[in-house]
């Protein structure tokens, strides 16, 4: 080793690294400055993400340079700037995002303001009432690019990517809910709503309502949703009854669903929309479905029939009354009255089951309902009560109805009616009373008034004569009374003389005894005299 | 001598993240905010301190360019063999040997303000990285005017 060190050859060798040794080390501090400051231009030119624009109605809480943009509550960019649009209805948010966000630059992603919310169903974004709002984000499924979004006035009730179904809700009224009202299961908070709007054509409510992930799965095609809001209270024999989801409902409003039991209907065969019931009794009811519109022609006045009154078929409700016109018969010169019925056959329940080989289509109902006119079928209009005297249409058969045409073929179909139970009792009533008007009322008083008078008379008279002939006739009987008394009592010489004339009735009956006895023993002596009395004894004792 | 122009090169290269970069991150109930050192002088004298901003440009700013301008003129001066003004360039030396540590003002105030804010959630100031390039800017720029020989002015005059 120590050889190799002295061979010549080395000399100019060293002499070269000393050449290259020439730039001082020194110098390696400045290069180690400008890599640094290098690598720190390229990271930040590398995280420099895309910029995109956020419209809002008002830039409250937005400040240039401070507002921040979070996604998942990770700081995901910065506001840069906030300007008005041109021609000043709304503000545009300029966004510089993160290069880790730039995933946040696409077609569906949502943008609103974070801001303290103070409502009914509860407090959000509290944090911000010290840090100062901040924009959200909540990331679409779609990949495609964009950089011009608008953001939301209210946050999303929904983030995208959280486990559950939505379902779309029919309502006639929006009642009291709002967005982020609960939805109750069992009593269990599962889910919210989501939004909800006005349907085109004004008649009703579509709500969007969000199901959290495990619960979700119990929505089948047989649930029934209503609207809990309030209190239902009921007072009944058991007591009174408070029936109430939860007290936000009560204030906040909120919707419950629950499935019935039998239904055993997988989730993919839920409905593309349920109905909103008013309540939970509503919600069970039979499915009204689709309405059998007809008409009824009543030749006698309706008066308190109104639209809405329910329309009963044996009993059962199954259809409301849609309109009532006046109509004019000019042969007749009378105003029958045509009411527009609304039949729902599906609340026949399982009737129907068995009806349903009879077929659904107009014209077999038609048929269907013209056999059943010949048997009998009349709409009547009666009184379901005599107080208010609100009638109600009752479809019924009725006995020995006289035969009327019946045309299946006219849409809507008109229903035969014949006038009601009541009106039939009103008729009887007014015949009653006629008949009770006929009777000779005045006569038959002033009959009764002279028999009255007589009887007067009569009564006087029995009062003047009769009775003081009664009353000495009763004294008279008193005194004989009184005599009877007095002959029959102990002391009386009667009583006293017929004591002793019994006595010697007594006495004579002895006498005679003996004389019978002394007879009895000596038959003789009645010829002979009586023998002596010494002879006789043994005369007596020789027998 | 080409150690001096090697700190100097480092410390300028080192005063652009400076000043890009925030150097202290605060929060304050909540609301977080990073600021830069133009950030926090811009800050202050729209909330009218004015005096803390321009003590703040002083140390931050002023104090740390002159000190490039004042050592840049000094060693090219120096390197041209330049002989006017020998007095002055010396006294400019010196004055730039005096001043150069009264720049960590700037991390100074940083980490007293991560000392005494430190109230949890109620504030909270967190140094960020750009006070670390501040401050080898003012170390850098300390080296530099140390290696310089002020002899070397005079070189000149010999020749």
């Amino acid at each position: 080793m120590s050889n190799s060190f002295q061979q010549p050859p080395e000399v100019p060798e060293a002499s070269i690294t000393k050449l290259r040794w020439n730039i001082p080390i020194v110098w390696l501090v400045p290069a180690i400055a400008v890599l640094i400051g290098a690598s720190m231009l390229v990271s930040g030119w590398f995280s420099e993400g895309p910029v995109i624009t956020i419209g809002f109605k008002t830039a409250a809480g937005l400040i240039e340079g401070k507002t921040q943009v979070k996604y998942k509550d990770v700081t995901v960019g910065t506001v840069s700037s906030v300007e008005l649009t041109d021609d000043g209805s709304s503000v545009i948010a300029k966004v510089e995002l993160a290069r880790s966000a730039r995933s946040l630059a696409t077609a569906d992603t949502r943008y609103w303001v974070v801001r303290p919310r103070l409502g009914a169903g509860g407090v959000s974004g509290i944090d911000t009432l010290l840090s100062g709002a901040y924009i959200a984000a909540d990331k679409g499924p779609s990949p495609e690019p964009r950089t011009s979004f608008i953001g939301l006035e209210t946050p999303p009730t929904i983030i995208n990517g959280t486990p559950g179904s939505t379902f779309v809700l029919h309502a006639d009224d929006l009642g009291s809910l709002d967005v982020n009202s609960p939805v109750y299961y069992r009593r269990i908070q599962v889910g919210r709503i989501a939004s909800y709007q006005l349907d085109g054509d004004g008649q009703g409510v579509t709500l969007q309502v969000f199901v959290d992930a495990p619960y979700d799965r119990f929505v089948t095609g047989e649930t029934r949703f209503w609207n809990a809001s309030g209190v239902d209270i009921s007072l009944n024999a058991a007591g009174l009854k408070v029936n109430t989801q939860s007290l936000a409902t009560v204030v906040a409003g909120g919707i419950a669903f629950s499935t019935p039991r039998s239904g055993a209907n997988p989730p993919h065969a839920r409905p593309a929309k349920f109905g909103l019931a008013k309540d939970q009794q509503a919600a069970f009811e039979p499915p009204s479905g689709p309405a059998l519109h007809m008409v009824l022609r009543f030749q006698q006045s309706l008066r308190g029939l109104a639209v809405g009154a329910l329309v009963y078929f044996s009993g059962v409700e199954i259809g409301r009354v849609t309109s009532i016109d006046l109509d004019y018969d000019q042969s007749s010169h009378r105003f029958p009255t045509v009411v527009g019925i609304d039949v729902f056959p599906l609340k026949m329940g399982s009737v129907l089951q068995k009806l349903k080989a009879q077929g659904n289509t107009d014209d077999q109902t038609g048929r269907f309902l013209g056999d059943l006119v010949q048997h009998g079928l009349r709409a009547q209009a009666r009184s379901g009560s005599i107080l208010t005297g609100q009638l109600y249409i009752s479809m019924d058969f009725v006995p020995n109805a006289p035969k009327v045409a019946f045309d299946p073929k006219v849409q809507p179909l008109s229903l035969p009616t014949v006038s009601g139970g009541f009106d039939q009792l009103e008729d009887q009533m007014t015949s009653i009373l006629g008949k009770i008007n006929k009777m000779p009322l005045q006569q038959i008083g002033n009959h009764l008034d002279s028999s009255l008078s007589d009887l007067d008379k009569t009564l006087k008279q029995v009062d003047g004569t009769v009775l003081p002939q009664t009353t000495s006739a009763l004294q008279q009987a008193k005194k004989m009374f009184g005599q009877t008394q007095s002959v029959l009592s102990d002391d009386a010489p009667l009583q006293q003389s017929l004591t002793q004339t019994l006595d010697e009735v007594r006495g004579a009956a002895q006498s005679l005894h003996t004389l019978t006895d002394l007879l009895g023993r000596h038959p003789e002596s009645l010829i002979r005299g009586l023998p002596h009395e010494k002879a006789a004894a043994p005369q007596d004792e020789s027998k | 001598m080409s150690r001096a122009w090697a700190f100097l090169l480092a410390a300028m290269v080192m005063y652009i993240p400076a000043n890009v970069l925030p150097v202290m991150h605060t929060a304050m109930l909540a609301q977080h905010a990073d600021s830069t050192i133009i950030g926090g002088l811009l800050e202050f004298w729209k909330a009218g301190s004015y005096g803390i901003a321009v003590l703040i440009f002083t140390a931050s700013i002023a104090v740390p360019c002159g000190k490039f301008l004042t050592l840049t003129f000094l060693l090219v001066s120096t390197q041209r063999k330049a002989s006017g003004a020998m007095k002055e360039r010396a006294r400019l030396y010196r004055l730039l040997e005096l001043v150069g540590y009264w720049s960590m003002l700037d991390v100074l105030v940083v980490g007293w303000g991560s000392a005494l804010a430190g109230f949890g959630a109620l504030s909270d100031a967190q140094p960020r990285i750009g006070i670390l390039f501040f401050g080898l800017v003012v170390i850098l720029t300390m080296l530099a005017s140390i290696s310089f020989d002020p002899r070397l002015m005079w070189d000149s005059r010999n020749q």
